[in-house]
């Protein structure tokens, strides 16, 4: 028995050396008749569910470009790598990506932080990166406010959600007296609430109550019984699904009956799940897509993602969709494999149509189209309006 | 004495050697850049689990904040060379002092614990640290410290590297290092023998720290952003495991600890659905069939080999 477990000890740490020492294994060469595109995603920790549904949809535009005989006669090759939802192991994918798989264009990271740090390595490397959710202003910018020449993005950029949802919440909900809770551990979410709050403020409205809390918080009701008592007509809590889900369903059981509204960061299929359907009547969201979005392309985009993963497509799906059509089009444009014409032809996109509206990049690469307020009905995401830019 | 020394002179060279072949190698870019920022990410681990394996390997003390400290160098070293302009230099030796400083002010009173009650209060050190980070808007707060300069190459890692394991090494042989091991065996018996037992552990801890805001300097200038997310208790963990992988108390163990890990999750990178599958029952095997670590509290050392160094558990690195 003693001589077994020693003997087991030694192949354990014999497979151990082996897994470290394969990986070594030096540079893949990409054969000559496929283009590789890469995916810089979050498949594991707290954003995993973004990383999952941007994965679906990437994989639907790269298979309908295969099955039309791919791009410049050649078929493209999808290969993801996890940033764990992190900024260093986004820098980590990224260099993995463009040095072990050479791809010649990245989509992704989602999360703004991550793509802000990966942003470096294939800006040294000119590959080009498209974050489809990435909504901080500094991702495509630098801190003197040049452009990233190698980065762009699908979403439109966050400030604009907070005015969105302030012009709605001013003419369609009629509220007066707002009160904001913010998640102070996001700059997302910080972000979204001070346009929120200047754009309110401007059109008449007044803010009367502003509270924080931060990521993997549970316990909301101090908080939230301070709002009670401030009396207001609505709540906006720009976060993530995680955190607002329970302060949903914390609001409704202390009777906060108010409408509640949120950024993209409410468009999660487990926000039913954590908040309750009941408690999500009655709360709006500024999104930057709509499965109900009437326009053909996306009918037929959302019959095709049913009929592949049997779920309704996500924003993170739509978004990421659309950034591998926009990657396949530049490179079609481009009419070479090079990377640096590649993202040339990728700044020049003008009147691309894309499931999610159309794209025309400015001078920072942010697309310049129009913004959707979801509205949940018995945990259900239905279209409520479009508002323009 | 001599003796000793001729091995030093050996090791030395053997670290000599090795860096030669690794430069070549990245020079010549047979290693590419991939494994390259891998290497890197393998000897920033190393330092940190080297310094993690003084407090709890050697001293027996229960520490799982080491994130906070990593966090605490990040930070201060990407403040000298971002907000003040100041060089590189400067930023590794205030970020080591910083969180140095910070351990020595948190040992004192925490080090009256132990057991589980110490584990319990360097997490939440840990955590206050990341916390207290998120909301000092100077450095970025949640989004991070951004813009730092990638400073850090596999030269100052590796030597960086080499420095804290041939200190800790001769730290552990010297007179106070000889005391914790003391503490660690049997903490009364060692205060009935006189030895100022709070003192050795203070010193021990604010020791490990340092070197772990050594690392984070590194860390910070080499992924170009000091992220909160970063330095989560997960992190900590990593470490933690590192070093009981390795064995608690060995230094070739907590190399080894540190190498293979990170060569494990560079790996399955491929894989990303399997990455904490297979992460995890690799660890569960090897804690099933050898709860004491790899090398338990031994060390490979020349005198198993006739050659190689103290840190041939480097050469795992591969290549």
């Amino acid at each position: 028995m003693k001589k077994m477990r020693k003997v087991l000890s030694v192949a354990c740490i014999g497979m151990l050396l082996a897994t470290a020492l394969t990986g070594c294994g030096g540079d893949k060469k990409g054969s000559g008749d496929t283009i590789k595109i890469g995916g810089n995603l979050e498949m594991t920790g707290g954003s995993a569910s973004y990383g999952k549904s941007a994965q679906n949809g990437i994989k639907l535009a790269i298979d309908a470009a295969n099955a039309k005989g791919g791009v410049l006669g050649k078929k493209i090759e999808f290969v993801v790598a996890d940033n764990k939802s992190e900024a260093a192991e986004a820098t980590n994918a990224m260099q993995k990506l463009i040095a072990q798989d050479k791809v010649i264009a990245v989509i992704g990271p989602n999360l703004s932080s991550a793509s802000i740090a990966a942003t470096s390595i294939n800006t040294s490397a000119k590959v080009l990166a498209i974050t489809p959710m990435g909504t901080n202003p500094n991702v495509t910018v630098d801190k003197d406010g040049k452009t990233k020449d190698f980065m762009f993005r699908a979403c439109f950029i966050d400030p604009f959600q907070g005015t969105v949802m302030a012009t709605f919440a001013k003419d369609k909900i009629n509220a007066k007296n707002v009160a904001i809770l913010v998640d102070n551990s996001s700059d997302y979410a910080k972000g979204l609430a001070q346009f929120f709050k200047e754009a309110f403020t401007k059109g008449g409205g007044k803010i009367v109550a502003e509270e924080s809390y931060l990521q993997k918080d549970t316990d909301f009701k101090a908080t939230l019984t301070k709002i009670k008592a401030s009396n207001p007509d609505m709540i906006y809590v720009p976060g993530y699904y995680q955190e607002v889900g329970m302060i949903v369903k914390q609001a409704r059981e202390m009777g906060l009956n108010v409408p509640m509204a949120g950024g993209d960061g409410w468009d999660s299929a487990k926000l039913p799940e954590i908040a309750g359907k009941a408690a999500l009547n009655n709360t709006y969201f500024s999104s930057l897509y709509s499965p109900d979005d009437d326009s053909q392309l996306n009918k037929d985009f959302v019959a095709a993602y049913q009929k592949a993963y049997n779920e309704k497509p996500d924003v993170f799906a739509a978004l990421a969709y659309d950034s591998a059509l926009l990657v396949i089009n530049a490179i079609k444009t481009a009419n070479a494999v090079d990377t640096v014409k590649i993202k040339d032809a990728m700044a020049k996109t003008a009147g691309f149509s894309g499931v999610s509206g159309n794209v025309t990049f400015n001078a920072q690469h942010n697309p310049v189209k129009s913004a959707v307020i979801i509205e949940y009905k018995d945990g259900a995401q239905v279209f409520k309006t479009k508002i323009n830019p | 004495m001599n003796n000793i020394r001729k091995q030093d002179i050996m090791s030395l060279l053997g670290c000599f050697v090795l860096f030669a072949v690794m430069q070549l190698l990245i020079m010549f870019e047979i290693i590419g850049p991939f494994w390259e920022l891998n290497i890197v990410l393998i000897g920033i681990n190393i330092i940190l689990s080297v310094s993690l394996n003084l407090i709890n390997g050697y001293t027996g003390q229960f520490s799982i904040g080491h994130a906070g400290f990593l966090a605490v160098g990040a930070y201060t070293g990407a403040i000298i060379t971002v907000k003040l302009g100041l060089p590189f230099e400067l930023a590794l030796i205030v970020g080591t002092l910083c969180a140095g400083l910070l351990g020595f002010l948190i040992g004192l009173p925490t080090l009256r614990l132990n057991g589980d009650y110490l584990a319990i209060a360097t997490l939440g050190l840990g955590e206050i640290i990341r916390i207290c980070i998120l909301n000092i808007e100077y450095v970025g707060g949640a989004s991070g410290l951004m813009g730092i300069p990638r400073e850090t190459n596999f030269a100052w890692v590796f030597w960086v590297g080499i420095f804290v394991i041939f200190f800790i090494k001769n730290f552990i042989n010297s007179a106070p290092g000889r005391s914790c091991l003391a503490i660690r065996e049997n903490e009364i018996a060692a205060e009935t023998m006189g030895i100022d037992t709070t003192k050795y552990k203070v010193m021990a801890f604010t020791i490990g720290a340092a070197f772990a805001g050594t690392a984070g300097v590194l860390f910070s200038h080499y992924f170009y952003i000091a992220h909160p997310a970063s330095f989560t208790f997960m992190r900590s963990f990593d470490i933690l495991t590192m070093v009981v992988l390795g064995g608690l108390g060995s230094m070739s163990g907590a190399i080894t600890g540190a190498v293979l890990l990170t060569g494990i999750s560079a790996f399955l990178a491929e894989y990303p659905e399997w990455r904490m599958v297979i992460y995890s029952i690799t660890l569960i095997v090897l804690m099933l069939y050898r709860p004491q670590g790899l090398f338990g509290n031994k060390e490979l050392s020349l005198k198993m080999f006739k050659l190689g160094g103290d840190n041939s558990g480097r050469t795992a690195e591969g290549k």
